[in-house]
């Protein structure tokens, strides 16, 4: 068998010689981008080129400080890497100038430096593994992510990459693979929690010549992107997941089933496999081991339901992606009703790293059922948004608080949502559970694929539920009734309520329908579909009982139950607030109060955003 | 150049696709994927050839161009708005975007002004959470905004 050793020690010293050098990397993922990072790079690769500077400018993914995207970091070879958030083109310039060119660090736009053999720059600037968004986390599924460079599978080889594929194809029989995974105890980070090793298990022992290996990366629930930043910033380590379960089950070709609103991870996928194959580690008789591997992408056709793996597989064969009826499972028959295992992104990208480092490493985190590391993406009213990968285990107060610091403008907490539309709403009394697939279960949510949406006291759950319905309502494939009529019934019951229309039977009506649609549809997004609603009903009754009862939404959401009104004692009389009313509703002398007529009034809103007195109550 | 009986470009591309695609398996999607590239939507005689080609009943390929959000029948904007409406952007106000994106364009959700410059459609999630609430145009995301900035990006679109 061909070694990578000779090549992977090549590459490290030609990553020791541009550490020689001044390196300048820009965060380049979905996210990065979005936020003004190809603009940051325009300025610089301009700067570089005109200047004819000594500069290596790199991009790399996403290393999940959100909060501060655009995201640049100097790297000069006297000093310790230094990260810059919130750049634009023009202090990207005045950063190469002072920093990168001068060693002067420009420390108001600095947000952390990672010490080099014990030295720091500037001690005000915090050190990254001791900031309070790093300090918790452990970087195991997405170490690479935002360090290397995902187009480069040199710097992947540099870091370690490939060497548990070789060692797979060198050293261990299919079932010792299948043996070691199982005892990882990693379990798919999808969203339902199986144990991989044991589904790897079932496809080894289907009979069969032909099998497959899929990766779905159809990640589809609201508010999750951990998988997208995945292969957007190390795509090779889900093709080397992949490669090794091919190998264990014994199939000789993949898929990846792409979400087509993933455009950058579509090409920076196509140039890893291209890459992989060229370096004859995809393809025929990989590494002269005899064992070949091909794979393929698909890209969605936006369909919420595909993230389903049977239905997946229907997509991937051309028809309509609704969901097939289990038994037979597609270990036993799949993909052209053939053995298929198919597992997530984050799911592969987690098998390397057990494989080089050892099942007992990863089995070393977490808590007794659920194992190693969870990636989860923060978002909604939190301080700090973005991507942290965190031991199992850890619990969600520790997440919302310590790591995303907490909830914007000073407002309260309210709930967490977790898991997608699929999950539930956490409430404040269980922030401190531990984040582990069975105590979230029993909390009414789920891990799924790691979505955390945080919301504050102006978040109605009424509302919430509702949206969650309308969206499942919308994506339901129409194949079995209890999903398409019950999710359509149990809209319209909400969207009453929500118009100040419920009536008191109706939270009766709700819960019988949520257990009828979960015991009967035919898939997982059926069956989950009225999660959202049972579990705001469990810890926000009150909310709905207020809407229903005394038209009221104390959030402040519903527009038909809102008032608008302005406290005359509070009031100036500026007249902005009448001023920017588009419908008239508001009446009053200068520097007298004002009056809202509540027959006109549109319940825009208009007013409270202008009124800088506080003035203007809703309620 | 010249040739009086050349063919229609598009026609010309349509055909080397489906030489391409002939006889693989589960071939129907990235044709369809690739024809609405061509042609911007799915033409009824580009599908009426597909199904020809690939030999798949006109029914079923009507099926899965219905079943997708991603395939459409009838031509569209050159620019197209996609509004996310997931959870994140929804908790930090996704509506007022869509709201003024729809009212500066006179137009609502999925449809196209008259001039085929924009198409409007309303997403679950583009996977841009971090910086809800966002807006994807063609294959640009903006994120961060507030409603006032939507005149000037919608600027940048011929």
């Amino acid at each position: 068998m061909i070694s990578l050793a000779e090549k992977r020690k090549e590459y490290q010293n030609r990553l020791v010689e541009k550490a020689k050098k001044t390196v300048i990397v820009v965060g380049m993922g979905t996210c990065g981008i979005a936020a003004g990072g190809d603009k940051v790079w325009q300025a610089l690769e301009n700067a570089v080129k005109n200047k004819n500077l000594d500069i290596e400018l790199v991009y790399s993914g996403c290393i999940g400080l959100c909060y501060v995207e655009p995201i640049m970091e100097v790297h000069r070879p006297d000093m310790p890497r230094v990260i810059y958030g919130n750049v634009n083109g023009e202090t990207a310039l005045k950063i190469l100038e002072e920093h990168a060119l001068n060693g002067k660090v420009v420390s108001d736009l600095a947000v952390a430096q990672d010490p080099k053999e014990g030295k720091t720059v500037l001690p005000e600037i915090p050190i990254l593994n001791e900031m309070p968004f790093y300090k918790k986390q452990v970087k195991t599924a997405i170490a690479n992510c935002g360090i290397i460079n995902p187009d480069s599978i040199e710097e992947y080889i540099a870091y370690g990459g490939y060497e548990a594929l070789e060692k797979v194809l060198s050293s261990m029989s299919q079932t010792q693979v299948i043996e070691e995974v199982k005892k990882s105890g990693l379990r798919g980070r999808g969203g339902g929690g199986f144990p991989t090793g044991l589904k790897w298990e079932f496809a080894y022992k289907s009979p069969g010549d032909k099998k497959y290996v899929i990766c779905n990366a159809d990640e589809g629930d609201p508010g999750a992107f951990m998988d997208r930043s995945v292969l957007e910033g190390d795509p090779h380590a889900v093709l080397e997941g992949m490669a090794i379960c091919g190998y264990a089950i014994g199939a000789d070709e993949g898929y990846i089933y792409v979400r087509a609103e993933y455009p950058l991870a579509i090409k920076r996928l196509e140039n890893a496999i291209a890459q992989a194959e060229k370096a004859g580690l995809l393809g025929e008789n990989i590494l002269g081991s005899g064992f070949n591997f091909k794979l393929r992408i698909k890209a969605g056709a936006g369909a919420f339901v595909c993230g389903e793996e049977t239905a997946l597989i229907n997509s991937i064969e051309g028809k309509r992606g609704m969901p097939r009826v289990r038994p037979p499972f597609p270990a036993q028959s799949g993909l052209w009703n053939k053995p298929t295992n198919n597992n997530n992104v984050e799911t592969y990208a987690n098998i390397p790293g057990i494989i080089r480092k050892g099942a007992d490493w990863f089995a070393g985190m977490g808590t007794e059922k659920s194992k190693g590391s969870k990636v989860f993406a923060l978002t909604g009213k939190v301080n700090r948004t973005g991507l942290a990968e965190v031991p199992i285990g850890i619990t969600i107060r520790e997440i919302i608080f310590d790591i995303a610091g907490g909830i914007q403008n000073n407002k309260k907490f309210k709930a967490v949502q977790i898991g997608g539309p699929s999950g539930g709403c956490i409430p404040e009394e269980y922030l401190d559970t531990p984040v582990d697939y069975d105590s979230l279960t029993a909390l009414g949510a789920m891990m799924g694929s790691g979505g955390l949406v945080v919301m504050d006291e102006t978040t109605c759950m009424v509302d919430v539920a509702r949206f969650f319905l309308n969206f499942t309502q919308k994506e339901s494939c129409g194949k079995c009734t209890p999903c398409r009529e019950g999710t359509k019934r149990m809209l319209e019951i909400l969207n009453r309520i929500c118009d100040g229309k419920g009536k008191p039977e109706d939270i009766d009506t709700l819960e019988r329908l949520s257990n009828v649609i979960k015991s009967t549809a035919l898939c997982g997004l059926g069956q989950s579909a009225p999660n959202p609603v049972l579990a705001t009903l469990r810890y926000f009754r009150n909310e709905y009982e207020d809407h229903i009862h005394n038209k009221k939404c104390t959030a402040g959401v519903c527009t038909a139950l809102l008032e608008y009104k302005i406290d005359p004692d509070k009031c100036k009389g500026c007249g902005a607030c009448k001023k920017v009313c588009p419908v008239g509703a508001i009446s009053g002398e200068k520097k007298e109060a004002h009056e809202i007529d509540a027959g006109k009034c549109i319940k825009c809103g208009s007013c409270i955003e202008k009124c800088k007195f506080d003035a203007i109550i809703k309620g | 150049m010249c040739c009086c009986e050349k063919k229609d470009p598009k026609q010309e591309a349509l055909e080397a696709l489906l030489a391409k695609y002939k006889g693989q398996k589960g071939a129907l999607i990235p044709v369809l994927q690739q024809t609405q590239d061509i042609y911007g939507y799915l033409p009824k005689e580009a599908l009426q050839q597909i199904s020809r080609e690939l030999k798949i009943p006109l029914s079923e390929i009507f099926g899965v161009c219905t079943f997708y959000a991603q395939f459409h029948l009838s031509p569209r904007g050159r620019n197209i708005i996609r509004v996310c409406l997931g959870t994140a952007c929804h908790v930090r106000g996704g509506a007022k975007i869509f709201e003024r994106v729809q009212q500066e364009l006179g137009i609502k959700d999925g449809e196209t002004t008259e001039d085929l410059r924009f198409t409007i459609e309303s997403v679950a999630c583009i996977g841009a959470c971090g910086l809800a609430p966002v807006i994807m145009v063609n294959d640009d995301t903006h994120g961060r905004l507030t409603p006032d900035q939507i005149p000037d990006i919608l600027a940048q679109y011929e």
